[in-house]
């Protein structure tokens, strides 16, 4: 009687942790598949052709990553609370334009106050989309729609033909792109140190966790006693924030800025940030894997350019690596479930 | 029970008369003010520019209100307008006759629309995600079929539907075939079962399917026609601008979105009317053209067409959110409530 009851203990126990096991591989995967994909593609390339990973090369490939990683920081932050934020690009735009702007009738602007006001613009426009996502309780798809529109529009009104030039720039803003350690720049250090602040706040702060909670189930984490809107208001905020300081990093290395800078980065970034594992439905993904599927994205530009495979083929490519990926999660989480409803079916027995 | 159910039923008639009627108003009112700001903007031949400039986008709206009240969104819209366009170039340069041409555009664009059914039903993807890959994808195959090349050869036959009206009208042949389409899309929503399904599986996809509504094939099909449907687009925008380019039509995608939206249509499914979006579609077309007319820079019009879209969403909730009040961390100082037990 008792060994009977220790063995259907046992039997339950084993599947019981079979799955767990499972489950930790799958959420392993959800941010190390991502690198490893990265490894094997770069692996790839310089196997074809070693010069791929020259300095210069590398150079170049972080400083093109840098304002897409960045973009993709926030926007993780968004989807991860089952909202998305499409007015990321039109926000660059305008902070680009307006902080390199400053330059032009104010030639001695230190550079921090040129910085500051791209935060700035940033953190309004993400505030005006947080307050009317969080408080008019409207879909943040078809405010971020809207507001794409209009920060554009209003981006069109002060630019009204005119462009920054590159003259117009002094040379200590526009080398910050440049400046570096041993051929790594300042700036794409910073922007990983910045990658790292954020996902560490994902992970480990409650307020971050909260986030994940409001994107898995928006009702019961209400119910759950979260600040649902104050949440999701924080989370827009400092994806506009974001956009705005991306901006005047735009500015710094494009150096040509007209209305239609940073057209169309917002569905780019959300491809990246798709890429890199964060469930377009909220819930679950990391800021690093954002990150690097920003970091994936630029290096195929890049490899292209080495392997000397036409850029035509960027844009189907990209398209493609998205379906891949976002079939994979799809595949993995199914996976998943089976293996959960097995455990709970032999705890049941 | 069944009286319950017909006056549930005019109150949802009435509601949507609202909006409708709402719609009407601000479309008499743009016309009223461009109107008095300008003497060009009831002429005939201004009736023909501003229809032939918005007829595409007119078209692509009406598909993507129904998988709209579906439940689903399809973001690829402008992309297989631009892919159709570069295989009509891309074929018409390698001297394929233009029959044969049509028939692969429509083609291509069935399939285009399969691929995105196909991966939102059986592969169970959102749709969303799936419509953001395939507008790379699409846009991708463009820019590979054409290059850096823009094709412009076509007959003046073809390209003369940009200039001309139908004979004995002042009708541009692209609102022309819009409003035939319209007809149809609307009988279908309104007046068909399938149409009804559609709101069913919008509402709620589990009772719908529960209900014996094939939810995956309609979807599937509703896909595949507006694949269909924006290639069709693709060929008018070719001809009407005479060039085939890659980047024909880039961006459109969210003017279509936000027309249809605008048009009383809901982001989640299972609501909205035909003619609401085809309200929108004039008050959007009038609304350019009107401030094409009055200088304003063009290109800035989408600071109105944002500003319209957030008053369309905000509206219906703002009576909800004077009745509850506002939510307790935005009204400043926190109020302790008693505890209810």
């Amino acid at each position: 009687m008792t060994s009977t009851v220790t063995e259907r203990t046992g039997s339950a126990a084993a599947p019981g942790a079979g799955s767990r096991r499972l489950t930790e591989r799958v959420f392993r995967i959800r941010e190390s598949g991502i690198i490893v994909v990265f490894l094997v593609f770069v692996g790839v390339t310089t196997a074809i052709h070693p010069e791929f990973l020259n300095q210069q090369n590398i150079q170049f490939l972080l400083v093109n990553t840098v304002v897409y990683a960045l973009l993709a920081l926030g926007e993780t932050m968004v989807v991860i609370s089952r909202n998305v934020d499409l007015s990321i690009g039109s926000v660059l735009g305008l902070s680009a334009y307006v902080s390199a702007g400053l330059f032009g009738p104010h030639p001695g602007i230190p550079i921090p106050v040129v910085f500051l006001v791209g935060l700035g613009i940033g953190l309004a426009c993400g505030m005006a989309n947080g307050l009317m996502v969080a408080l008019g309780r409207v879909p943040s798809l078809v405010v971020t729609l809207a507001t794409l529109y209009i920060i554009r529009g209003i981006d069109i009104l002060i630019v009204g033909g005119n462009e920054v030039t590159a003259q117009t720039l002094p040379n200590s803003f526009a080398s910050i792109p440049r400046a570096g350690l041993l051929g790594v720049p300042y700036l794409a250090i910073a922007v990983a140190v910045v990658v790292g602040i954020g996902a560490y706040y994902l992970r480990s702060f409650r307020s971050g966790r909260e986030l994940y909670a409001i994107g898995s189930n928006p009702e019961a984490a209400r119910l759950a006693g979260i600040p649902t809107g104050r949440r999701i208001f924080t989370a827009f905020t400092v994806s506009g924030g974001i956009a705005g300081v991306a901006g005047v990093l735009w500015a710094a290395q494009y150096q040509t800025i007209d209305s239609t800078a940073g057209t169309g980065y917002e569905l780019t970034v959300i491809s990246a940030v798709v890429v890199g594992g964060v469930a377009i439905f909220g819930g679950s993904g990391s800021a690093v894997g954002a990150a690097v599927g920003a970091l994936l994205l630029s290096s195929i530009t890049s490899a292209l350019n080495v392997l000397g495979i036409s850029q035509l083929w960027l844009e189907a490519i990209s398209g493609f690596l998205l379906l891949v990926a976002i079939t994979l999660d799809r595949v993995i989480s199914l996976r998943l479930q089976a293996a959960l409803r097995r455990r709970s079916a032999g705890v049941g027995t | 029970m069944e009286r319950d159910l017909t006056a549930r039923l005019s109150a949802t008639a009435r509601a949507s008369l609202r909006w409708e009627t709402g719609l009407l108003l601000l479309v008499v009112a743009i016309l009223i003010f461009g109107a008095s700001t300008s003497s060009q903007f009831l002429t005939s031949g201004n009736f023909f520019n501003t229809g032939v400039t918005s007829g595409e986008i007119a078209i692509m709206a009406l598909p993507m209100t129904l998988i709209i009240i579906s439940g689903e969104i399809d973001l690829s819209v402008a992309s297989i307008l631009g892919m159709s366009s570069a295989l009509l170039g891309y074929l018409w340069a390698r001297h394929w006759p233009m029959l044969a041409i049509f028939v692969m555009v429509a083609l291509l664009g069935l399939v285009a629309g399969l691929v995105n059914g196909l991966l939102v039903t059986r592969v169970g993807l959102p749709s969303l995600a799936v419509t953001i890959g395939t507008l790379a994808l699409y846009r991708g195959v463009a820019l590979i079929l054409l290059g850096p090349n823009t094709i412009s050869n076509f007959p003046a036959s073809y390209t003369n539907i940009g200039v001309l009206p139908l004979p004995g009208t002042q009708i541009p042949y692209n609102v022309a075939i819009f409003v035939v389409l319209a007809v149809i899309f609307g009988i279908v929503l309104h007046f068909t079962a399938t149409g009804r399904s559609i709101y069913a599986m919008g509402a709620s996809p589990e009772a719908a399917l529960f209900a014996g509504i094939r939810v995956k094939r309609v979807k599937t099909m509703l896909y595949m026609t507006s694949g269909l449907v924006c290639a069709l687009a693709g060929v008018l925008w070719t001809f009407r601008l005479a060039t085939a380019v890659q980047n024909n039509g880039l961006g459109l995608e969210l003017d279509v979105v936000a027309i249809v939206l605008l048009g009383g249509v809901s982001i989640f499914g299972g609501k909205g009317t035909l003619a609401g979006v085809v309200l929108a579609v004039i008050a959007f077309a009038a609304l350019q053209n009107a401030l094409l007319l009055t200088n304003f820079n063009q290109e800035a019009t989408g600071i109105v067409i944002g500003a319209l879209l957030l008053v369309s969403v905000f509206a219906p909730n703002a009576a909800a959110l004077w009745r509850t009040g506002l939510p307790r961390w935005a009204r400043g100082r926190p109020r302790r409530t008693a505890p209810t037990t």
